[in-house]
């Protein structure tokens, strides 16, 4: 790790003013900083600021920056009214990280692109310019949609993508005030700057993320790893839907493991909107997702894999006895 | 950096460089090597530790953000003779060969039960809003964040599940 200044912020203004790059649980910064791709010359704590609450506002809720993973997931709100929210996050790390990483650390975690984390090879996502490493190399863990020819890191968050199918709204203070940016809008494509990742600027401090009031429905979290527990998705959706009368009167879809950023295709959510649940229909709402998918060698598999989750996922949230 | 650790009912003061983890302030620098270094990047539990009552991974938590706070290792929970009931079950089920992970299996799980007692659900939980009922399946999900090389899993299962009844 090389070296750096340590200074624990006094308040948001102190935080926001400092410049620096902020710490809050820590879990992926210093992973980073050890492995020297994260090189910060000052670090500001952010882990004591007074952003740790989970508040009522207005119909929704208010969550602080630095609520715990794991308290969030275990918050009775949550788990009543956006349980998507709640399963996300406990299908994410392990119980010893969910007690450290905080809500904004989370929204703002790297790609786990291998060679984002071998410093030996080529990456334009850590060195701009330098060349992609994952396009015809090992890229099994990579994006098949929304990729650029410079980057096609998958973003890793599982919250997140509970979050983009909830329609969250991130708040965030920077020099120029407070802003109310919707999760739709926080996340950048690679295109020919896939080290700019987002809606931040330099400074700029996540203080909450706000839910609106609930969507009721049946919430489900699907997630495919390499093994049972504690490992990042392959492929997994948010899904939020509500029936009325025998067909999907609403439905809300997001992706993760499929993009740069949580994956959510609007025209699929609109196709099964007023029609009665069926393979058929799933099917075409796959298509719909993955309409211009550009998979790798590796990768191509996550193809056919989101269309079964999605199916999969569609049927149990319908109550469907038996989808086939 | 000045630091003031509470380490297992003591203080400790440290004055050491910004980047040395809670780990390493325990193991290189205050010589409470019960804790254990595995992959020093969050993948393996090693190095749990409780901080203020909650568990986490101490090779990923710099000492100078623990300033003040509480922390049990390995080494508070009991000592030969004086063992706390998993340090116990751990032995009665053969719950390790090489006990490399152990200290962190067992700080892990001592912090898992009193998640579970305070009603958290896990990823391996039907319904997120009744009580939890504590089975084999609930103890490996919330026990995944530790790793052990030698597939001790189904005498830690059983070590715990004997503890939390
Ligand atoms: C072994 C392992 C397995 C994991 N598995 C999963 C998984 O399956 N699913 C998953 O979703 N995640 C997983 N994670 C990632 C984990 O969820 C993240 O590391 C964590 O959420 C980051 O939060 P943090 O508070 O620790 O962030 P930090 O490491 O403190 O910060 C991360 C980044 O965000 C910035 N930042 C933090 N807070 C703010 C703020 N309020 N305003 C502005 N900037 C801020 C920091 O400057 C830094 O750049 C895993 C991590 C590890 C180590
Ligand atoms: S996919 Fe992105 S992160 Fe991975 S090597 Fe290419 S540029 Fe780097
Ligand atoms: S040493 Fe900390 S998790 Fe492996
Ligand atoms: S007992 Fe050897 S690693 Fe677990």
């Amino acid at each position: 790790m090389r070296e750096f200044q340590y200074s624990r912020a006094t308040s948001v203004a102190d935080a926001v003013a400092s410049g620096a790059t902020f710490i809050a649980g820590g879990t992926n910064l210093l992973d980073l900083m050890k492995h020297e791709i994260a090189v910060p010359g000052r670090v500001v704590d952010i882990s004591r600021l007074d952003l740790d609450r989970i508040e009522p506002e207005g119909e929704g809720l208010r969550i602080g920056a630095l609520v715990r993973n794991s308290d969030l997931a275990a918050d009775h709100r949550v788990r009543q009214s956006y349980p998507v929210l709640s399963r996300a996050l406990l299908a994410g790390a392990s119980g010893q990280l969910r007690n450290m990483a905080t809500t904004g650390g989370n929204l703002l975690q790297r790609t786990r692109c291998p060679y984002f984390y071998d410093t030996a090879m080529p990456c334009n996502k850590r060195e701009p310019g330098a060349g992609c490493s994952a396009i015809g190399g090992v890229n099994r863990m990579n994006a098949v949609l929304g990729v650029s020819d410079q980057c096609i890191a998958a973003h890793p968050s599982d919250m997140a993508v509970a979050m983009m199918a909830l329609d969250a709204v991130v708040e965030v203070e920077g020099a120029s005030g407070t802003r109310r940016i919707p999760i739709t809008e926080f996340y950048r494509l690679p295109g020919d700057t896939p080290h700019m990742e987002t809606a931040l600027d330099r400074g700029d401090l996540i203080t909450a993320v706000l839910l609106p009031a609930p969507k009721g429905g049946e919430h489900r979290y699907r997630k495919v790893r390499d093994r049972a527990s504690y490992a990042f998705a392959l492929v997994s959706v948010a899904a939020v839907v509500r029936m009325e009368g025998g067909v999907i009167a609403d439905a809300a879809l997001a992706f993760g493991g499929l993009a740069p950023m949580p994956w959510r295709v609007s025209a699929a959510e609109d196709a099964l909107q007023g029609q009665p649940p069926s393979p058929a229909l799933f099917d075409r709402a796959a298509d719909l997702v993955l309409s211009g998918a550009q998979p790798q060698e590796d990768n191509a598999f996550k193809l056919p894999m989101a269309r079964r989750v999605l199916a999969a996922t569609l049927a149990d949230a319908c109550r469907m006895e038996d989808p086939q | 950096m000045q630091t003031e650790l509470f380490i297992n009912g003591r203080v400790h003061r440290l004055d050491a460089d910004a980047r040395v983890t809670l780990l390493d302030a325990l193991r290189h620098h205050l010589g409470l090597t019960g804790t254990k270094k595995g992959c020093d990047h969050g993948q393996c539990g090693a190095c749990t530790v409780l901080v203020d009552g909650r568990r986490v991974n101490a090779c990923l938590t710099l000492a100078c953000m623990c300033d003040g706070a509480e922390i049990t290792t390995i080494e508070g929970l009991g000592e030969p003779g004086a063992l706390s009931p998993l340090q116990s079950a751990f032995i009665a089920h053969d719950g390790f060969q090489c006990g490399y992970c152990t200290p962190g299996q067992i700080c892990s799980a001592t912090a898992m039960m009193d998640e579970i007692a305070a009603g958290w659900p896990s990823h391996a939980t039907e319904d997120l809003n009744a009580p939890v009922r504590p089975s084999p399946e609930e103890i490996r999900e919330r026990m995944s964040g530790n790793l052990c090389r030698c597939a001790c899993y189904p005498n830690i299962v059983d070590a715990i599940m004997e503890v939390q009844g």
